[in-house]
């Protein structure tokens, strides 16, 4: 029971850790789900981070994505131009990255900035 | 994100700060507003509050295009005072839904390990324990021991803060001669007394559900009825 709350509200745990990172002299990615459509497994506003080595901490869903979204942050934190995601059933880079939760989500992906 | 604008959701974290972080989903800017502070002005004030009372995030839809609006809220807490027998079925239910739970009873034959082996629970008096605990708009105080030298410290307590639900077992009768008791102070009418949503619960556990119940009513509906 204790496990599950850790879980649901982690997300400012991680922006914790995110500013860990950054001091570490990683660079760092922040991913949020923005929308969810049908059934899918985390609700907007849930986080996940990713350094540069495609260490994360965190989800935007239960599994199915992650990878995908861990390609485009590292992507990202270079450019440092965020970009909106989205996946679902029906979208070809769904099947890809094998969302078979049939729901939709898309997710907002952000570099951290140094200042 | 900028790295202040981490920071700053940092602080507010570890000071239990209720923020909302405006994300421009086209520019990407990013705002940071904190919507239950007195003096605070913005022209999505109201929506935010809701946000923030429903606890969800979502896209809002403006003229301008589309803002996310994140809500980062404390965590939800109950705190129960009296360990008993309904505070055995209260704990894990509330638990469940979410809540960190965290027990008073300075009566450790009550409050104990063995009768509640997964909950915090402190031995301080109620008064004591509540100065240490700080009620938020996220924490519901539920009064369990039908003892005024207990109880009365942490309704006391309860209604000088910020929690979003205030509940006191007893009668119509015994809530009646509490509320003469504390006649002295503002703002009673915030005591759910008798406790619970009306389902007609018979034992502990009914009760139980039926506490739960109207916790989840004032945080969900707020003072809608």
């Amino acid at each position: 029971m204790t496990e599950k709350h850790t879980i649901e509200t982690s997300a400012e745990d991680l922006l914790k850790t995110a500013a860990v990172w950054q001091d570490q002299g990683r660079k760092v990615a922040l991913a949020t789900v923005i929308k969810t459509w049908g059934s899918s497994p985390r609700q907007a506003g849930s986080m996940m981070i990713i350094d540069q080595d495609m260490t994360m901490l965190g989800s935007v869903s239960g599994g199915c994505i992650e990878g995908a979204v861990i390609q485009e942050a590292l992507e990202i934190m270079n450019h440092g131009k965020a970009d909106i995601l989205e996946f679902g059933v029906g979208d070809e880079q769904a099947w890809d990255v094998g969302l078979a939760c049939g729901g939709t989500i898309q997710v907002y992906v952000e570099r951290l900035e140094a200042a | 994100m900028k790295r202040t604008t981490l920071d700053q959701l940092n602080i507010a974290k570890a000071a239990k700060e209720t923020t909302a972080l405006l994300t421009d989903l086209k520019s990407g800017e990013q705002e940071l507003v904190y919507p239950l502070r007195s003096d605070v002005e913005h022209p999505l004030l109201a929506d935010l509050k809701t946000a923030v009372r429903d606890d969800k995030s979502y896209v809002h839809a403006t003229e301008n295009g589309e803002t996310f609006i994140q809500i980062f809220n404390p965590p939800l807490r109950l705190i129960i005072v009296g360990a008993v027998h309904i505070s055995q079925f209260l704990v894990p239910m509330a638990q469940s839904a979410g809540y960190e739970v965290i027990l008073i009873d300075p009566r450790s034959a009550f409050g104990n390990k063995t009768r509640f082996p997964n909950c915090a629970i402190t031995n301080e008096w109620p008064d004591e324990a509540m100065e240490d605990l700080k009620p938020d708009h996220r924490t519901a105080v539920v009064l369990l021991t039908h003892d005024p030298k207990l109880d009365d410290p942490a309704l006391e307590a309860s209604l000088n803060s910020d929690a979003f639900y205030i509940g006191a077992l007893g009668s119509k009768r015994t809530h009646a001669k509490r509320l003469d008791r504390l006649r002295h102070i503002e703002n009673l009418d915030r005591i759910e007394g008798p406790i619970g949503l009306d389902i007609g619960a018979k034992n502990p556990a009914e009760i139980a559900v039926s506490i739960l119940a109207s916790i989840t009513k004032s945080l969900r509906h707020g003072d809608k009825t």
